[in-house]
């Protein structure tokens, strides 16, 4: 495999990262502020209320579970981050090789499609607000909405692919401008909703029936819910589970000059997993006890499949129109538009590394075709908090894969970065440590109802494990006493 | 120029944020909180581009997938 020691365009994809790019930590503190208030909180902070979680359980769970993300990209991805200071993608294809990677690239895009799908969804739901074209989430999983809402996801969906297949930095420039106010809506959204539903003082605010009552208001429609404090715990840990287990944000911190630089997700996660999510969770609360009828299912004509008219449906369009009028609908567009518009640039990037020949502008509108199709069953949406456990048990072993590589292997008399070294394009020991304990997870969770986060951890531990044994197994001697007298200049400490 | 802008940034922010604290004391209605947000977000998009441009993350668009 041969290096290229140039940087792109000063991009450092394939060499460390020198010392005279390192960035303090300011940067990092100032990028993760805006990185975690998107879309999907819109959508995941009522799903919590949906789901059954008491107001204690969800602020301490929260708290603790948002803490302990904190602590995983501080003392987990940092320190590899600064000690070998190379992307992700490189590090895979260092230990993987480089057809391996292409395929979890491939499923990291189709991945991103879904997330992108939901936000295309969300960002229906706003638009369609002043069109008074309602959102009907029907019964079955792959069932679609009224035909007017399916319409108007179409025309979003192929909006945000056009826009996306004209590049990345324009829509990631209105993302930057956009986070700082999109904060302030969402902890206004939360402010209105307090004091729509009488919350405004210690008392009222301690007691919690404003949440009490939303609940039972759900479970009188939907039927007994239950999401306990461990659930809420691990779902906030491991919902960024392919950013910091996964190791994805390797490629930030490896500009890192200081490890306190590791604490800056801190902003991100207590802006975006906690105030965020609770806010767009009052904003459920708030539309039952004002307008309960309008937090219900309707039966639009045409619609397909809406099996269960009477339920709940968290509607973010509609709920941030209650609470702060147009500039609640502006909040979710843009929050739904700049989300999906990166991932799918991404997805669309993912594709052509599988498909070089082909253009970017082409993948990228391929990607936002698939995005688009997914965005028109509505249960995908709905289905958020599962899918985004489902995403870190999918992607969130690899990080185990780099974590073993960097740590165990040379302990045990292994060779690391061994696709590199011995010239393989696919490790087999990777990828079988990689799919093995995924398989299992995704059966857990599809086929036996298991929480989709709780299998992100054991499908990482298993994975690390597995990596090790199996390399003890199909290492070739000769690639072991070929390269150990070579000095690593990316790995000095091992 | 640069300090007009922020200037203007941080009062559209203020509009959006303030009002909604001052319904929260039960001093003013629901409908001048969703007009002001409407008006500082208005502000903020035109304000803020003129004096905001964060550089991107160096290989936000092509490695970290």
């Amino acid at each position: 495999m041969t290096e290229k020691t140039s940087s792109a365009g000063g991009e450092f994809e394939r060499q460390p990262v020198p010392d005279s790019a390192l960035l303090g930590s300011g940067k990092f503190w100032g990028m993760y502020a805006g990185e975690h208030a998107a879309g999907t909180e819109f959508m995941i902070g009522p799903l919590f209320l949906a789901a059954g979680a008491s107001l204690a359980d969800l602020l301490l769970g929260l708290l603790l579970g948002n803490f302990l993300a904190v602590l995983t990209w501080r003392f987990l991805v940092v320190p590899i981050a600064m000690a070998k200071r190379l992307t992700l993608y490189y590090q895979l294809e260092r230990i993987a090789g480089g057809s391996l990677v292409k395929f979890y690239n491939l499923i990291n895009g189709l991945l991103f499609c879904f997330l992108a799908g939901a936000m295309v969804t969300v960002s229906a739901s706003a638009v369609g607000v002043p069109f008074d074209i309602s959102f009907d989430v029907p019964s079955n999983m792959f069932g679609l909405s009224n035909p007017s809402f399916t319409m108007l996801v179409a025309i979003v969906g192929i909006v945000i692919a056009v826009v996306a297949a004209g590049g990345y930095e324009r829509v990631a420039r209105v993302a930057n401008i956009a986070a700082p106010w999109m904060i302030a809506v969402f902890a206004a959204c939360g402010i209105v909703s307090l004091a729509q539903l009488d919350a405004t003082n210690l008392a009222a605010l301690t007691e919690g029936r404003f949440w009490s009552d939303a609940v039972t208001f759900v479970q009188s429609h939907d039927g007994e819910q239950s999401f306990g404090f461990w659930q809420i715990v691990v779902f906030a840990w491991l919902c960024n589970g392919a950013m910091h287990f996964g190791m994805a944000d390797l490629s930030i911190f490896r500009f890192a000059r200081h490890k306190a630089s590791g604490w800056a997700p801190a902003i991100g996660m207590f802006l975006g997993h906690y105030m965020a999510w609770i806010a767009a969770a009052l904003l459920l609360a708030a539309l039952i006890k004002l307008q309960p009828d309008l937090a219900l299912q309707t039966v639009a004509e045409g619609a397909e499949d809406v099996g269960l008219p009477g339920t709940v449906v968290a509607n973010p369009g509609q709920l941030a129109f209650a609470s702060l009028g147009w500039a609640g609908i502006i909040c979710v567009v843009i929050a739904g538009w700049t989300t999906a518009n990166p991932t799918i640039y991404r997805a669309g990037l993912a594709f052509q590394g599988v498909l070089p020949k082909t253009s970017r502008t082409a993948m990228t509108l391929v990607a936002g075709a698939v995005a688009t199709i997914a965005g028109a069953f509505p249960n995908l949406s709905a289905q958020l908090l599962g899918f985004v456990g489902t995403y870190g048990t999918v992607l969130g072993p690899m990080g185990a894969v780099i974590f073993v590589d960097y740590y165990l292997m040379k302990k045990f008399g292994l060779r690391d970065e061994y696709a590199t070294h011995s010239g393989t394009q696919v490790n087999v020991a990777v990828m079988v440590a990689w799919l093995l304990p995924v398989a299992v997870g995704l059966y857990l969770i599809f086929w036996k109802g298991l929480f989709a986060a709780y299998a992100v951890i054991p499908c990482w531990v298993a994975c690390g494990l597995l990596y090790l044994v199996i390399s003890k197994f199909t290492q070739k001697p000769s690639v072991l006493q070929a390269t150990e007298s070579v000095t690593d200049p990316s790995n000095p400490g091992l | 120029m640069y300090a007009i802008a922020k200037a203007a940034s941080l009062i559209s922010l203020c509009c959006v944020i303030l009002p909604c604290l001052l319904h929260f004391a039960g001093l003013i209605g629901l409908e001048t909180v969703k007009i002001t947000a409407l008006v500082g977000t208005i502000g903020w998009f035109i304000a803020t581009p003129v004096w905001m441009s964060r550089k991107l993350p160096v290989d936000a668009a092509e490695v970290d997938i």
